[in-house]
């Protein structure tokens, strides 16, 4: 496996300088000749399409960008970014280097960094979007390090998410606020609590909170994995915190729920009763449309939970560069960003600093309504940064070694 | 030898094979060309990235590193051990039912009412029914709920492993009955080739019981006939994605679902272990068909004494009862799936353990039909050209056979039509891909009607190839001694006498098309959505109300298929 | 009465009449038989008697073999031969294994094989055990296949027409095989035929349906 990845990575440093000079060689040009470019262009935004709220949202966008910009948005409906990863690395395969099939991306973490790392991807362009000034880049430094990786300006951001717990208030008045105390309910409740299998992303999040919480010294994750001994020390009270719950898990810890909407089933049938999500405004959201009973609520941990940011990227042999950055600048814009913030319409947190935005924009976001599970910023606690990349990939690994047999 | 069983030893593989008919010499040129090509350069662009080699990731030095990283790949053994168990154990069970309804009630009224059953039953694409299939018997499942709480005493749903078991239990019961209409027309189809009316006669009136009568002189003529859909069903069983992410266990899951999650992965290199798990995936689904070969001869050599031992059997009724229910148990859970999708699609609010839902509406068809108006349309396209395009060839083919004079394809013959249905297609998809890049063909429609051609025409062929054998040549002749030209045969004659088994076949090629996933998620690269790739995608996300709806017009667009080609047979 | 007597039979199809009603008696070692136009009912008629009639047609009256009322049972256990136009032989297995197909399963081992090598003496095809029945001419596949019935020692014998496609010489060898053996072993016999030498040769009673 050392071995696979010191070839790819060998090879990949010099794809990495070529697409690098390509980019230098282009002209420099203003937005306006970029949304010229776009217009009449067909962009295929390959992003997951596991839920109806946010297929809803990207359609309205689509309508939005054909009206005032001339520019199709196509949403291609995947359930893994991976199979957009898979088509640009079978394209680069076959030698396409242009006019490639996917336009842009909806892409953060591991897919990012693998693709930044392979030369997978278009740029540097994000800081050319006329709303990347309004980014909240000091209060939310993960617009600008994706998973501690610098996003170098090959991905804009779109969005933020932070670990958010919640739990049924019909079922248990005080939830536990620590991992540690987690596991302690989670023991004398046995079956009602569960996470997705790792590698899922929700699933990998939660891995990645308690490992924070349990290790050391936190400190170590900010860097790239040390070395196995590295790894072995940092993880070891995470994988016993797990040895020791797995048996009082939903199934007995026999199975899973494959993702996140499946674990929010599970609190739905009244199987489970605490459960987790990365979207502080999932729990209202999913109450408003039917999906959670109305006695659920929203809580986080006491020592803060990990945040991050998730992104727009353009492959590099794009076909429709320019629409896809017009697309990327209205998703940008205070209008759908306020919009995408509504928990009735998606819920999902603006990466803009609402007091970078003239009054009017401002007041876009100050009219959100909040449901009944949504936290106020100030309850949202810490925001815990992600651990380097090479931690979620060894984790990850180390998990379906451990329990994936 | 009568000319049925003459065509029942042709089939087989070890019958002495008559020279190649000329007939068919353009046949398995059009197949090379059109089918196996790519399919051999697929498998290709597989099997290169299993021994280091993607130009892509600048690895262009062979090595065996993928196949030491696979060995130590967490759950690989489990998986390939999982696969084996769920692909070989669903196809026994699918068998052994379709058998034992064919031995137990052939020519029996019963078995006529259960033949009209079996044309809506094969057309249940397989997400939907997975889908279908869960939303029934999981603990919070709609058993679950009719019986809680005043039965069971559950007031939330009990803590069992149902689906997703690691055994593979559920994915095992559901690929059996989604597989056994299938087998159960292909015996169907094979009886009527060998007159097993007389057959089955002429034993009883030697006294022997219905079910050993058709065991012992109807099955082994039977058999050679049906050998080739057993094995696709065991390659599929083996192979299946899109029931086993829904029905599967995840940790590990089955091979093939392990294999796409290496694809897909973020982390690059783990493709090169994809790409060595394909290999296996194929050299999986090689060594399983190997092996029911040799069982079939093994077991033939034990039953031979059996057979002329004269003992006459029983009248079997235990095992009359249990075929009928274990057929019955399959149109149930078919009927139940689809009404299951029906009411989860209207429902507002449905918790457990409310036997209905509390409150009904129509939100998530009127959310989601806009959306799914493309999808439904490249379904439907996609489904028509395919099945015409595989009608038109197949219909030239078996023209081509009869007026040539020569005989049915020789078993090599038929081997090349069933190859797509025989080799995995996570094994050669890959390749396929990066083929279709090459060629600039990629998410376009020819390459998404070329993948469905794939899998469409061997089964247009099977529905149609038997109906226009028995047609009796003499129309034809009497109609050229009028001096009508071939093509007006053809045209006149052949087609109209023809109408309802081709409406048949065409109802059977394009549920075929609606059910594939994986081809049209590499073929379409994305940019060709259907229902199919729609409620996959929603499967992973679950809103169970968004995800009946897709599922339920899944379902819905062959049944209306079906509905449509029996007006059409019927007007005729 | 011994032998196979039907009592006013009439076979009935969408409500009007296919045949009947029918009273006949065959004694023991008699051959009777049956002659009349396509679509009179000939075949339809056997395939009653031996239990297999297409649901869709409804039939009347009796039937008793022996005395026994057979009309309601199981074809295998009514204990009536049939022989078709086609003789049948199962293709899978070699002369020797369709006769111990007939065979009662009681008889065992040497038994067995020494019932069979004398059947296959009695029809001068003595040696032919292991051959495949797709290497015998007409009449050798004709006589394997009465012999593979008459293994089953039924009690009475149906012929559905089963000399029709034989050549006249061989028609006649073949018909003399037949009627000997089922006489020699006092079976109630009923053939169904359009041939009139057939009819000539079974010296029993004769029915025509022709105009009924």
């Amino acid at each position: 496996m050392t071995h696979c990845v010191q070839t790819v990575a060998a090879a990949l440093a010099g794809a990495v300088l070529l697409a690098g000079a390509a980019a230098a060689q282009a002209p420099e040009r203003s937005w306006a000749e970029i949304e010229e470019a776009a217009r009449g262009q067909t962009v295929h935004f390959h992003a997951w399409a596991g839920d109806t709220k946010i297929n809803d949202y990207i359609a309205w966008a689509g309508a939005q960008l054909r009206e005032r910009h001339g520019v199709a948005l196509e949403h291609v409906k995947v359930s893994d970014v991976g199979e957009a990863v898979t088509l640009v690395l079978a394209e680069k395969s076959a030698g396409r280097t242009e006019g490639g099939r996917a336009d842009l991306l909806w892409i953060n973490g591991e897919n990012f960094a693998a693709m930044k790392e392979a030369g997978l991807l278009y740029g540097p362009w994000a800081g050319r979007l006329p709303s990347f000034v309004h980014v909240d880049t000091e209060g939310k430094p993960t617009t600008l390090v994706d998973f501690t990786v610098p996003t170098d300006g090959l991905e804009a951001p779109w969005g933020m998410a932070q670990l958010t717990f919640y739990y049924d208030g019909a079922v248990l008045d005080e939830p536990p606020r620590t991992i540690r105390d987690l596991g302690a309910w989670a023991a004398a409740n046995p079956g009602r609590f569960t996470y997705p299998a790792p590698p899922d992303f929700t699933g990998t999040t939660f891995l990645k909170q308690a490992l924070v919480e349990l290790t050391p010294d936190p400190a170590v994750l900010a860097g790239p994995v040390p070395d196995e001994a590295g790894f072995e020390a940092a993880t070891a009270p995470l994988w016993r915190f797990l040895d020791a719950l797995h048996p009082h898990l939903w199934r007995g810890g026999a199975s899973f729920p494959a993702n996140y909407a499946a674990l929010r089933q599970l609190v739905d049938d009244g199987e489970t009763a605490i459960a987790f999500a990365f979207n502080p405004a999932e729990a209202s959201s999913a109450i408003e449309r039917g999906l959670l009973p109305d006695t659920v609520r929203s809580f986080v941990l006491d020592g803060g939970t990990i945040g991050n940011t998730h992104f727009l990227a353009i492959p590099f042999n794009a076909g429709a560069k320019e629409g896809a950055m017009v697309a990327a600048e209205f998703l940008l814009s205070p209008e759908a960003q306020a919009r995408k913030a509504d928990p009735e319409v998606w819920g999902d947190p603006t990466v803009l600093a609402p007091s970078k935005l003239p009054p009017e924009d401002r007041q876009r976001f100050a009219s959100i309504p909040r449901g009944p599970a949504l936290l106020g910023p100030e309850e949202l606690g810490r925001v815990l940064p992600e651990p380097h990349p090479s931690w979620t990939t060894r984790l990850e690994a180390a998990w379906l070694d451990r329990y994936s047999r | 030898m009568t000319r049925a069983a003459l065509a029942a030893r042709a089939a087989g593989p070890d019958a002495a094979r008559p020279a190649r008919p000329r007939s068919l010499a353009w046949v398995p040129a059009l197949t090379l060309g059109l089918f196996l090509g790519p399919i051999a350069v697929g498998l290709v662009g597989t099997l290169l990235p299993a021994f280091g080699l993607l130009p892509a990731l600048g690895a262009t030095v062979p090595t065996l590193q993928p196949w030491r990283d696979l060995a130590a790949a967490p759950g690989f053994a489990t998986a390939v051990r999982l696969s084996a168990a769920t692909g070989l154990a669903s196809t026994l069970l699918a068998l052994a039912v379709a058998l034992s309804v064919a031995a137990c009630w052939h020519g029996t009224r019963w078995f006529q009412a259960l033949r009209g059953l079996l044309a809506p039953l094969l057309a249940v694409p397989h997400a939907a029914f997975a889908v279908g299939f869960a939303f029934l018997v999981a603990p919070s499942g709609w058993i679950a709920r009719l019986a809680s709480p005043w039965a069971t005493g559950w007031e939330r749903p009990p803590d069992l492993l149902l689906v997703n078991d690691p055994w593979g239990l559920a994915l095992t019961l559901a690929l059996a009955a989604k597989e056994v209409p299938f087998l159960l027309m292909m015996v169907i189809a094979a009886l009527g080739q060998v007159r097993a009316d007389q057959a089955l006669t002429s034993a009883r009136c030697m006294g022997y019981g219905p079910v050993a009568a058709w065991l012992k002189t109807v099955l082994p003529l039977v058999w050679p006939q049906i050998r080739l859909p057993v094995y696709a069903v065991l390659a599929f069983s083996l192979s299946v994605v899109d029931m086993a992410l829904v029905l599967g266990p995840g940790t590990p899951p089955t091979l093939a679902v392990l294999i796409l999650r290496w694809f897909n992965d973020p982390d690059l290199s783990l493709r090169f272990q994809a790409a060595a798990a394909a290999s296996v995936q194929v050299a999986l689904v090689a060594a399983a068909i190997g092996l029911f070969r040799t069982a079939e001869m093994a077991v033939g050599r034990l039953l031979r004494g059996w057979v002329v031992s004269g003992r006459r059997g029983g009248p079997a009724t235990g095992l009359r009862v249990a075929a009928l229910a274990g057929f019955g148990a399959v149109a149930a859970a078919a009927g139940g799936a689809l009404a299951v999708l029906a009411v989860w699609s209207v429902a507002a609010r449905w918790r457990f353990p409310d036997a209905l839902p509390a409150d009904w509406n129509l939100d998530r068809w009127t959310d989601a039909l806009p959306g799914l108006a493309g999808p439904i349309a490249n379904t439907v396209a996609a489904a028509a050209l395919s099945t015409g395009i595989a009608l038109a060839l197949v219909l030239g083919c078996l023209e081509h056979e009869q007026r040539s004079g020569r005989g049915r394809p020789t078993s090599r013959g038929l081997w090349l039509l069933y190859a797509p249905l025989l080799v995995p297609q996570i094994g050669f998809l890959f390749g396929v891909q990066v083929l279709l890049v090459l060629v600039g063909l990629d998410g376009t429609w020819p390459a998404l009607v070329w993948s469905h051609l794939l899998f469409v025409l061997p089964y247009v062929f099977l529905a149609l190839a038997d109906p226009y054998r028995a047609l009796d040549e003499r129309y034809a002749r009497s109609a050229r001694c009028m001096g009508a030209s071939p093509g007006r045969v053809f045209r006149t004659i052949t087609l109209p006498l023809l109408a309802r088994p081709i409406a048949v076949a065409a109802a059977v090629g394009m549920s075929v098309s609606v059910a594939q996933y994986l081809p049209t998620v590499f073929a379409g690269a994305g940019r060709l959505p259907t229902v199919t790739t729609e409620a996959v995608a929603l499967a992973g996300g679950g809103d169970r109300r968004a995800l009946a709806v897709v599922a339920f017009v899944q379902m819905l667009l062959p049944l209306l298929g079906f509905a449509a080609a029996l007006a059409a047979g019927r007007r005729r | 009465m011994r032998g196979l007597a039907l009592h006013h039979v009439s076979l009935w199809i969408d409500g009007h009449r296919l045949l009947g009603p029918l009273d006949l008696a065959i004694e023991p070692g008699t051959v009777a038989v049956l002659t009349g136009p396509s679509g009179s009912g000939k075949s339809s008629l056997l395939a009653w008697l031996c239990g297999t009639l297409d649901p869709a047609i409804r039939a009347e009256g009796r039937v008793t073999l022996d005395g026994r009322d057979i009309g309601t049972l199981a074809p295998e256990h009514r204990r009536v031969g049939i022989l078709f136009q086609d003789d049948l032989l199962f293709p899978h297995m070699s002369v020797a294994e369709n006769l111990s197909f007939g065979l009662p399963a009681g008889l065992r081992g040497g038994g067995r094989t020494a019932r069979i090598d004398e059947a296959l003496a009695l029809a001068g095809l003595a040696g032919f055990g292991p051959r495949d029945p797709a290497t015998l001419s007409g009449g050798q596949r004709a006589r394997v296949a009465l012999l593979r019935m008459l293994l089953a020692e039924p009690q009475a014998l149906l012929l559905d027409e089963p000399f029709s496609k034989l050549d006249p010489a061989l028609r006649s060898r073949l018909r003399s095989f037949v009627f000997d053996h089922a006489r020699s072993l006092g079976l109630a016999t009923l053939l169904v035929t359009h041939d009139p030498a057939d009819a000539r040769e079974a010296d029993g009673p004769v029915i025509d349906l022709s105009g009924g």
